[in-house]
């Protein structure tokens, strides 16, 4: 289920935009994560990741950039926020995903388009449906 | 006395079935749902970004609607359009800086602080009118009934907006029981239905609704009980693919607590629109009783 | 001379002596009220322009040839939607060129053509679902009801209120509410969304127009009427009378009076 690799951790990393970008984007303070997977075990989405969402946060404290953006974990979350309500420490990793997310799509760049979506799909799915994904992937 | 009231774009078109029998219910409990004369689509989910402001516009605006004609409370069907409304108004109330920009970019005249309170149905059914009272006033009890309460997400996620205890929720169940049904409780009740990876993922939605069913049937459930039309939708469509996929799995009928409600008051099964629903609910009521077995005819010439 | 020319004469005398003694008054009433200039600024550019002109003539005056934001002059067709500003305020204000007076120090620019999205589609098989829109213009959905749109209309729509009705599945709303729109596209050059208002709403009145608002019962049988030959013999005649015949039928011709009642009828009833 999850990758397991080897990164390379420096200082450059750490100091990077990215993992300033991310703290101020979520409000969240990234160093309150102990790692114990909690999230990971509530998650419905994680069997469909390849990156787990505890494994998302330790990329983002380490700066570790490309790693998240060559994984699809924040494109698959949806946004349940059951990681959010169980974290012992109360940290709330939805708004990391988000962060995560928004960096991407503030570039101008859509995850899906809404063209992408079959014209039988857009005629089938209830607006809600539409309203929300087109927020979550569309910048 | 009329409780202001937000239904959002997919009850005026899909989601019927959720709307018209809420709203005769209440009617007939003597609380009018009064829909706001001039409201706009709520944006559906709550930008979780700190520094996003325009994605609040859409739900702050709404709620200063209702403020301004003078209610100081809005009840919303839709579980969705809650979690918006509600964490858009705690943010009003919380956030001075953000409040004030808001404010002044709405621009409808008043300064918004986060005074009108949001509220889910089943708070208002909870909390203002009571169970016991409530199960007075029903006519056809849904005896035999084994219903499986699910919550989904948005009503219980984030603790700052959940309208009960997001680990143990127990307002459906008892929501059921006043009218006379057999709620069945199921571990996977709070599990999330996929939501909107429907949209890019449709594939997807099957293995998020796999769970939910399997333990709601293991657990001897007869049909689903929901509050969203997201949720009806994926998981509708996601039994369906698991019947395909996954042999001996049987679809169950999915409810919009309304329809319940309207049954169990005992007004027309025609205001529920059960034919809108998935997994036949009709065979399944007709089977226990609770609708006609045949549809009555009236003859021609009175 | 003649009568005629004696009269004329004396007229024209008439008049000359008039206009020598009031010549005095009118040249002081003219240097009172000539047009006073006034400072524009197009596309950033100084220009003095007699107050009391529309933009569009303003821009003329200074010399500019319109061949693009430029069409009816009247305010229906929505070329010359125009984006201006004035000193001091950040406000952003939209008019028409063709109807909006200058205003001095107004900061102007004309946007005549925004690449706005349009769908495809054979009209024969839009229904009237609202669904056939979301099909359309999936983009419907990016709306975040910001109402920079409503902000941004020369005409005084709800555009917001329309966008929001679309959502709702609602097109016969969308219709009414954006019936004074004349496509000048102004609300997409400011959507946040990316959203194409204007064709959006013009897909909303053509569905509405064709599809929901219910036929007109006494139109079709008036048609069934004209097809069935009622008028071929009047129209014969009329064709094979002579001019003078025209002249004198149009000029005895009966007109119905403004108050007449439901029953009224011509004197001459063999053509009903």
């Amino acid at each position: 289920m999850t990758k397991k690799a080897s990164v390379t951790v420096s200082h450059r990393r750490l100091g990077r935009e990215f993992v300033r970008k991310v703290k101020e984007l979520s409000g969240q303070n990234l160093q309150l994560c102990y790692q114990c997977g909690m999230c990971t075990g509530n998650c419905p989405a994680a069997v469909n990741m390849d990156v787990s969402p505890r494994r998302i946060i330790e990329l983002a404290r380490l700066g570790l950039e490309e790693e998240i953006a060559g994984s699809k974990t924040v494109w698959v979350c949806a946004s349940c926020l059951a990681c959010t309500v169980n974290c012992p420490r109360g940290f709330d990793l939805s708004k990391v995903m988000e962060a995560i997310r928004l960096l991407a799509l503030r570039k101008n760049v859509d995850r899906v388009r809404p063209e992408d979506v079959a014209p039988e799909q857009r005629c089938d799915l209830p607006q809600i449906a539409m309203v929300s994904g087109l927020r979550k992937f569309t910048g | 006395m009329n409780l202001a009231y937000y239904p959002g774009c997919t009850l005026k078109t899909r989601a019927r079935n959720l709307e018209e029998p809420a709203v005769a219910s209440m009617e007939a409990l003597g609380l009018k749902l009064d829909e706001l004369p001039r409201w706009n689509c709520c944006g559906a989910v709550y930008s979780l970004a700190e520094d996003d402001l325009i994605h609040k516009v859409a739900p702050v605006r709404n709620l200063i609607r209702v403020r301004k004609q003078g209610a100081s409370e809005l009840v919303t069907l839709c579980a969705f359009c809650l979690n918006t409304l509600k964490r858009a108004n705690l943010l009003m109330k919380g956030d001075a800086e953000k409040r004030d920009t808001l404010n002044d970019f709405i621009d409808e005249g008043i300064a918004y602080r986060g005074e009108v309170k949001v509220v889910h149905l089943l708070e208002v059914l909870r909390d203002e009118i009571g169970w016991g009272i409530l199960a007075g006033k029903v006519r056809l009890p849904l005896r035999q009934l084994r219903l499986a309460p699910y919550y989904g997400c948005t009503l219980l996620r984030p603790r700052e907006v959940a309208i009960d205890n997001p680990e143990n929720p127990t307002v459906l169940g008892e929501f059921l029981k006043a009218l006379g049904a057999s709620p069945v409780d199921f571990p996977e009740s709070t599990r999330c239905c996929g939501s909107y990876q429907v949209m890019n993922s449709p594939d997807a939605i099957t293995e998020y609704a796999r769970p939910i069913f399997n333990s709601a049937s293991s657990h001897g459930a007869e049909a689903l009980v929901l509050t969203c039309p997201l949720c009806d939708y994926n998981l509708g469509r996601g039994q369906r693919e698991l019947a395909k996929k996954q042999g001996g799995f049987k679809e169950m009928p999915l409810f919009y607590f309304t329809q319940l409600l309207a049954l169990a008051l005992g007004l027309s099964p025609h205001v529920c629109h059960f034919e809108l629903n998935h997994g036949s609910p009709e065979s399944l009521l007709r089977e226990k009783d609770l609708l006609p077995r045949v549809e009555s005819v009236q003859p021609i010439g009175g | 001379m003649s009568a005629k020319q004696t009269k004329k004469k004396s007229v024209a005398t008439a008049v000359r002596q008039r206009t020598k003694k009031s010549t005095e008054a009118v040249v002081k009433e003219e240097k009172k009220v000539a047009a006073r200039l006034i400072p524009i600024y197009i596309m950033g550019k100084r220009y003095e322009v007699p107050e009391g002109l529309t933009i569009m003539k303003a821009m003329e005056y200074a010399g500019y040839m319109l061949i693009r934001g430029c069409g009816c002059r009247g305010g229906t067709c929505g070329a010359c939607g125009t984006v201006y500003r004035k000193p001091g305020d950040y406000k952003l204000m939209v008019a028409l060129a063709c109807q909006k007076t200058v205003e001095p120090d107004m900061y102007i620019a004309q946007i005549p053509f925004f690449p706005a999205n349009r769908a495809a589609y054979d009209f024969a098989e839009v229904s009237a679902a609202p669904e056939e829109v979301f099909k359309l213009y999936p983009e419907l959905f990016r709306c975040v009801a910001c109402n920079s749109c409503t902000k941004a209309c020369p005409q005084g729509i709800e555009v917001m209120d329309a966008v929001s009705a679309l959502k709702k599945g609602d097109i016969a709303q969308a219709a009414q509410l954006s019936f004074d729109c004349i496509q000048c596209g102004l609300c997409t050059s400011r959507c946040f969304g990316e959203l194409a208002q204007y064709h959006m709403f013009q897909l909303a009145r053509r569905i509405y127009g064709a599809r929901i608002v219910p036929r007109a019962e006494h139109l079709a049988e008036m048609v069934k009427a004209i097809n069935q030959g009622k008028y071929d013999r009047c129209l014969d005649e009329l064709r094979e009378a002579g001019e003078d015949e025209l002249k004198k039928l149009y000029q005895e011709r009966e007109i119905e009076p403004i108050s007449a009642g439901e029953d009224w009828k011509p004197k001459d009833t063999t053509h009903l």
